[in-house]
């Protein structure tokens, strides 16, 4: 006997993705997805990017690892409100799922806040395939990671609205070939923009920054 | 490993879609669609599968997995094509904005249930 199905194997995270996302849209908050390989310095690019953009745009974090609130800690330096989620008390999981965000977001107060980033698990591959509810996706390399990243893991930049490439003041020490390293992120998505960063010297950040303002403003113009 | 997390799910939906008023069921295969960019290792997949059916009606019960090729549309040409190697730039035009057609399927259609 045959028992039809056809159904997403993702849907209970897909269904709470999406109540997730008309509930930041209702509390009227643009919600940004980071993701990256471990160490690729999301977290160093977070903060130093909140300095630039808070009061002005106010700013809540959720940051994702499997154990430790060393970010959490790192990141309210800056004066933001951040949480920390650890995955290690559900199995260790190498990605943040929707279930999670909900939870964690009843901890910050939506209402007095403009943009919520979620620091995803440094992970190039899980944290692609499971939405959360987010308005954008950023996935940062650096560039000690190799010109090929994109091309090893397509989902991941395909995901991806935006892309960053991290530690260009290392490029004098390295063989990092830069063009090759956009020419693949543009190859696996054409479209994207990639904003070229070193969360070390803040050099390259005002295109960055203002994607982010833009995007935040105009989420808060269409509502 | 986020294999194990969708094999859970995916055991879940499994399992509540067996009818109830069958005794001691016994399931003989699933069938899965899983798109080429959706990053699932079938081998992890499968071995995942296996460790958390072992007490259950989907002991033992073969995956059959359909794995779907990744297709993009252009917008501009309207192009469309088969991605080999993760060009996703349109070989028609080379500028459009492209839309992925297929390839991110994660599906479960059906199970068969042994008489
Ligand atoms: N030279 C240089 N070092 C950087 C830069 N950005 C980050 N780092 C360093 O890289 C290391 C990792 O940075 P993090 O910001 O912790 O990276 P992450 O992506 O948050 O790491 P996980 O959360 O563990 O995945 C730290 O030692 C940072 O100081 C940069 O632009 N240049
Ligand atoms: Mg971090
Ligand atoms: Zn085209």
């Amino acid at each position: 006997m045959e028992i039809n199905i056809q159904e997403k194997i993702l849907r209970a995270n897909d269904d709470m993705a999406c109540k997730n996302r008309k509930y930041f849209t209702e509390k009227k908050v643009f919600v940004l997805n980071m993701m990256s390989s471990p160490g690729s310095g999301k977290t160093e690019t977070l903060c130093k990017t909140l300095k630039k953009i808070t009061p002005e745009i106010k700013t809540g974090v959720i940051t994702g690892d499997i154990c430790t609130t060393n970010d959490a800690d790192r990141l309210k330096k800056t004066g933001v409100a951040a949480i920390q989620i650890n995955t290690d008390q559900f199995g260790g999981d190498c990605h943040l799922a929707a279930h999670l965000i909900e939870k964690a977001a009843q901890n910050l107060n939506l209402k007095n806040l403009d943009l919520l980033i979620i620091e995803n698990i440094g992970n190039l591959v899980c944290p692609a395939e499971f939405d959360i509810g987010e308005d954008a996706k950023a996935v940062v390399l650096s560039v000690t990671e190799g010109e090929d990243k994109p091309l090893k893991y397509p989902l991941m930049f395909q995901e991806a609205d935006i892309a960053i490439l991290n530690k260009i003041d290392l490029l004098p020490y390295l063989d990092f070939d830069l063009k090759e390293a956009v020419k693949n992120i543009k190859q696996v998505h054409p479209k994207i923009p990639v904003f070229e960063i070193s969360a070390k010297t803040e050099q390259g950040f005002e295109p960055w920054i203002k994607w982010l303002k833009t995007s935040v403003k105009s989420k808060l113009m269409v509502l | 490993m986020h294999e194990m997390g969708v094999a859970m799910q995916m055991v879940e939906i499994a399992l509540s879609s067996i009818p109830k008023n069958i005794n001691n069921p016994r399931i003989k295969k699933i069938n899965l669609k899983i798109g080429e960019l959706t990053a699932i290792v079938e081998d992890s997949f499968k071995f995942c599968f296996k460790i958390i059916t072992e007490d259950t009606p989907l002991k033992n019960a073969k995956l059959i997995i359909e794995s779907v090729p990744v297709k993009a549309q252009c917008q501009n040409c309207n192009h469309t094509w088969d991605v080999k190697n993760s060009v996703f730039t349109c070989p028609g035009c080379e500028k459009g904005t492209v839309d992925l057609i297929s390839g991110r399927e994660l599906e479960i259609l059906s199970l068969e249930i042994e008489e």
